[in-house]
């Protein structure tokens, strides 16, 4: 074992801060990283044996106990639920043979919940051994545990290939593209390399100046102007890196793999446009673990590029234009998508989000500037070179210039992704999608917000309603604090990296709270109090992760109150909810006595 | 006017608040001069003979005693205190929460190094006997509890004038030494 590692080790040059790609081929290569594994890393890498165990320790796809031959990752967002998480997770239990946290006794099948895994539109599906299982049945459950069982490949257990480019050879997975609108920026027809070419008459600072007057804004969610950034860091001393943010996270979310999937090459475009602007030579492409089944496609992408001069040296013939993208992949954790987190994360660390200032524009990938872009804003930044930034600000809302792409999930007819100009009525986007009978709309995934029908007239920018992309709809028979609230605040729970206390302890006494409210137990003064702690947490911790996480509860609370009100108990003021017959259960059967309460 | 009625109990404690509440010294005097004590280990009375004003509960809920002792203070004080950190958080009780109970009492009646010769393996099981909770509990999260103060134990002063401040309606001042100790 020792000789594989050290060999591992090797191709990434014994450079601690490549931990996560050695981590990432241990686990792959054992299905668990032993201990003496990390020995050998800790050794290897210059690095002491804690470093080793507290990154690895921080991801969930990486795990210090075997995963199974066929490592099951079923996912368990709330539109997964929705969609019958349950009663598939139900099969696989059944047909393997274990719980769901366990591995078959002959190590042959584990069972492991994740969080969503960016196929909302075709829930439920899980990740086994990096091939992806889509619109799954416990029919079907059946099917792929017996061929588990068989030993046959994973990737021979596919039922179906999937549309456009998920039939690609280097690719074939059962996941659908489901592009249902395409607009005038992402998904437009245009010539691969015209951007590239158009930088040889202009200088970087006149590229800063076009991205700038576009007023094209991060779609990743916070919306920074993206010229701005570059400028920043242009004007940063120092070697310059230029990262994307492909980690999409936020449950709900799928759009960048769709753009993956469709149109790489658009993105490697956009972030050697950048390359150019900030005047810097090397690309990172931090892709989330769970799009692992891309990396074959992509990286075969990249050597195309590279052949027809798009990327490499002096890039069509741009005089000392050099830049190359690497892959770089996480290992399951939500908080990367923070673009700090993202950056310690591809320096093989904790994803842990920095203190901020300084910016990562100032310090960021090797304490050196960088920018951090969302996939779909590099690929804007194409389509704004090539056709200039007046026609890019013809479209959309005051605020918001371009399109939007929408990852739309939940209940509704067409569930896809769908580009749209900002400034769209929710009421026309649910129209749009085939939703009826809706009960309410999650705009930005679990840390956006949740709206009824009185704010459907509400437009979506950045102005009124901002969303990194994410949009889940309910219909009136489903249960929002019951099934959806608590869901999105056992996300929050799982996904907090802990280094803040009140992201770390909040989430679970609002979780503790919800409970006590569902179980009949609550009163009045409790929903006003979930809503303190709520607004604590806005306050009190370190980035976006902490600040929104109580934003389920908050904006439940804000724009459904009737339905907290309908669940507790009005006659009394008071209810702890103590149950004293279930608290002395345990100890009366362990010493056999009933209880006499 | 009338005295002030006070009860108070002791339950998963280590009676450290009640001798706090001694440490007052000459100022008890005072005490009965303003109130009259009613259920408490301080006049040995065991079952309230009315209702009473004030109730300070020391410690935390660790078995089913606990729990009734502690509902029937709330149902016979107007005014519930929970009173040093094992009522407000469990205390030292408490680490036993993050072990299962099975292997608390376990280790308390078979496998402790302290256990001596119990050869018939007896775990402690008489109907008379209160039951021991699967974990312990602050009082608030029991019955509703109106005051904290805190302390391990809170010193006799911040006793004395909590009970000063709340019989004569005035603010109590709680300086940053009363609440914070390192």
């Amino acid at each position: 074992m020792r000789t594989t590692v050290k060999s591992i080790i090797e191709k990434y040059n014994n450079d601690k801060t490549r931990l996560m790609d050695i981590l990432i081929d241990v686990q792959k290569e054992f299905g668990f990283i032993p201990d003496e594994a990390v020995e050998v890393i800790a050794e290897g890498c210059g690095l002491s044996k804690v470093d080793v165990n507290q990154t690895l320790s921080f991801y969930h796809f990486f795990t210090k106990k075997p995963v199974g031959e066929y490592a099951v990752y079923l996912n368990n967002s709330a539109v997964a639920e929705m969609k019958g998480f349950a009663s598939v997770a139900k099969a696989f239990e059944e047909e393997a043979g274990c719980a769901f946290g366990e591995v078959t006794e002959d190590g042959k099948i584990g069972l492991h919940e994740t969080a969503c895994i960016g196929m909302s539109d075709q829930e439920p599906a899980a990740i086994i051994n990096n091939v992806v299982f889509t619109n799954l049945t416990p029919a079907k459950v059946k099917e792929i545990v017996g061929q588990m069982k068989a030993g046959k490949d994973v990737k021979e257990m596919i039922s179906a290939k999937g549309d456009g480019k998920n039939a690609n050879e280097l690719i074939n997975a059962e996941v659908f593209n489901n592009i249902r609108k395409k607009g005038e920026v992402i998904f437009s027809d245009y010539e691969i390399g015209t951007a590239l070419k158009k930088l040889g008459t202009m200088n970087p600072e006149e590229v800063i100046d076009e991205v700038k007057a576009s007023y094209v804004r991060g779609r990743g969610g916070a919306g920074f102007p993206t010229g701005l950034k570059w400028e920043f860091c242009r004007k940063s001393e120092g070697t310059r890196y230029v990262l994307c943010n492909a980690d999409e996270g936020e449950p709900g979310t799928f759009k960048e793999r769709v753009i993956l999937t469709e149109v790489p090459k658009l993105l490697f475009e956009g972030m050697a446009v950048c390359g150019y602007a900030i005047g810097s030579k090397v690309g990172i492409l931090y892709l989330r673990y769970e799009y692992k089944y891309l990396e074959a496609y992509l990286e075969n992408v990249l050597a195309e590029m590279r052949a027809s001069n798009l990327l490499g040296k002096n890039i069509q013939g741009i005089e000392g234009f050099d830049f190359d993208v690497r892959i770089q992949f996480g290992g399951g954790a939500y908080v990367c998508g923070e673009e700090s987190a993202l950056i310690e994360s591809a320096e093989g660390k904790r994803g842990e989000p920095r203190n901020r200032p300084p910016f990562p524009v100032q310090k960021g990938y090797m304490d050196s500037p960088t920018v951090v872009n969302n996939v779909e804003t590099l690929c804007s930044i194409v389509k704004i070179m090539n056709k200039g930034s007046e026609w890019f600000t013809m479209m959309g809302s005051r605020e918001s210039a371009g399109t939007k792409l929408l990852s739309i999930s939940g209940d509704c007819k067409y569930p896809g992704v769908y580009e749209i100009e900002w400034g769209l009525r929710v009421r026309d986007m649910l129209e749009m999608v085939g939703a009826e009978d809706v009960q309410a709309v999650q705009v930005g995934g679990p840390s956006g917000v949740m709206i009824g029908p009185k704010d459907f007239k509400r437009t979506i920018c950045f102005e009124d309603l901002p969303t990194g992309g994410s949009i889940m709809i309910f219909n009136n028979e489903r249960k929002l604090i019951e099934d959806v609230v608590t869901n999105f605040t056992d996300f929050f729970i799982e996904e907090s990296c802990g280094s803040c206390v009140p992201c770390r302890a909040i989430t679970v006494l609002l979780r503790q709270r919800l409970q006590k409210i569902i179980d009949g137990n609550g009163v009045m003064s409790d929903i006003d109090e979930l809503k303190d702690w709520a607004e604590k947490l806005k306050v009190a911790n370190r980035c976006g992760l902490g600040q929104t996480a109580g934003a389920p509860v908050l904006t439940t609370i804000e724009n459904f109150r009737d339905k907290y009100e309908a669940l507790v108990q009005k006659d009394i003021d008071f209810d702890s909810g103590f149950d004293l017959e279930a608290s002395v259960q345990a100890s009366c059967a362990f010493v056999d006595r009933t209880p006499n309460l | 006017m009338s005295k002030a009625i006070v009860a108070t109990t002791s339950l998963a404690g280590c009676f450290g608040c009640h001798m706090s509440l001694l440490d007052i010294d000459e100022r008890i005097l005072k005490l009965i001069e303003l109130v009259e004590f009613n259920k408490s280990p301080i006049d040995d009375i065991k079952t309230f003979t009315k209702q009473c004003d004030v109730g300070l509960i020391e410690g935390g809920c660790c078995n089913s005693e606990n729990v009734h002792v502690l509902k029937e203070f709330r149902k016979n004080c107007k005014i519930l205190i929970s009173v040093g950190e094992c009522a407000i958080m469990g205390g030292l009780p408490a680490m036993r929460n993050n072990i299962p109970v099975e292997e608390c009492i376990q280790e308390a009646y078979l496998d402790g190094p302290t256990v001596g010769n119990n050869t018939d393996k007896i775990l402690p099981n008489d109907d008379e006997l209160p039951m021991i909770l699967d974990k312990v509990y602050p009082c608030h999260e029991i019955v509703k509890i109106d005051y904290h103060l805190p302390g391990c134990p809170p010193r006799a002063d911040l006793l004395w004038e909590a009970l000063v401040a709340l019989l004569t309606g005035n603010e109590l001042k709680l300086p940053y030494e009363v609440v914070k100790f390192d």
